[in-house]
């Protein structure tokens, strides 16, 4: 990894529809907290220093590693920021 | 006849596979490297369960992008038959040879008990010829066994008869109570299109002898040897 390395980040959620066990489980907790009624869904984030030429370069990058490996689409989406 | 069991870093049960073949069937079996691009000349290829890589990411995710993998894929698209057994059927969705995908247990749980499948659809090299009148006694032991599939998708599933287990209770009844994850439609088991694929989340290589305390699965690994003889 060279100096001028590109931070990325790529967020991946379940799809809506998808039952979210964890979600639901944290919900039930923070009920249990007394922060009343919620509704949790739980992701993933990824943050990732790649080399590219520049910021168009590593989203491109970064899509692919999430279509690749990152992100199963029967069940999650993904969304990639560069800083 | 010669069977090749993948061994991922964190495969648990491929040792129980081979034995399966070598002392239940009286068959060979070749025990493959995950990092192999050669699957040493197999009839059958068997995806075994574990926590191939400690199931990070997601379960079966690095295992599905592991070198030896493109083997199997030829395997597969060439017509020879392949059984992913638990973490092995993740295998299979997580490379796209299955559709759908394998998520955490509804309860939350690790589901680690004897259930009961009845064997349907269409007549694969692992189901044919198999028991269909009667449920089969199979073990399971997972946490991400809750088979979820789009709506489109499970049609096209049940509607082409590639469902080829489904839990049920001892009474062959397909309900919410005896579906141990919460998986669509009660499905424990599906095969590709074209029927050679098959995956399911419970375990017939531990209960293929009695001193396992089970002989049903066994029924799966002489469907095949049958099926190639």
């Amino acid at each position: 990894m060279s100096e001028g390395a590109i931070k990325g980040k790529v967020t991946v959620r379940l799809r809506p529809g998808v039952l979210d066990v964890q979600g639901k489980a944290i919900a039930n907790a923070l009920a249990d907290l007394g922060f009343g009624d919620t509704e949790v869904r739980v992701g993933k984030v990824f943050e990732v220093s790649l080399d590219a030429a520049d910021a168009d370069a590593a989203r491109a990058r970064l899509a692919e590693m999430a279509t690749g490996l990152l992100a199963n689409p029967v069940m999650e989406t993904f969304e990639i920021e560069v800083d | 006849m010669r069977f090749t069991v993948v061994s991922f870093p964190g495969s648990n049960c491929d040792h129980d596979c081979v034995r399966v073949v070598e002392e239940v069937l009286g068959e060979q079996a070749a025990l493959v490297r995950h990092t192999a691009d050669d699957l040493d000349r197999p009839d059958v290829v068997l995806l075994p369960g574990g926590f191939s890589y400690g199931d990070y990411l997601r379960c079966g995710a690095i295992a599905a992008r592991a070198p030896v993998m493109a083997a199997v894929r030829r395997f597969a698209e060439g017509g020879g038959p392949v059984l992913g057994i638990c973490n092995g059927f993740q295998v299979l969705t997580e490379c796209g040879l299955l559709p759908g995908a394998l998520g955490r247990n509804a309860g939350l749980d690790f589901v680690c008990d004897d259930v009961w499948l009845t064997v349907e659809g269409r007549a694969t090299p692992f189901t044919r010829g198999v028991r269909r009148d009667a449920p089969l006694r199979v073990p399971v032991a997972h946490h991400d066994g809750c088979y979820f599939a789009d709506d489109a998708t499970l049609a096209r599933l049940e509607g082409e008869g590639q469902v080829v287990f489904r839990y049920v209770d001892a009474a062959g009844r397909s309900d919410a109570t005896a579906n141990p994850n919460g998986s669509r439609a009660n499905i424990a088991g599906i095969c590709n299109a074209a029927g050679n694929v098959v995956g399911m989340m419970p375990h017939p290589e531990r209960c293929a002898e009695p001193l396992l305390g089970g002989v049903d699965g066994r029924l799966l690994f002489d469907a095949v040897r049958g099926v190639l003889s």
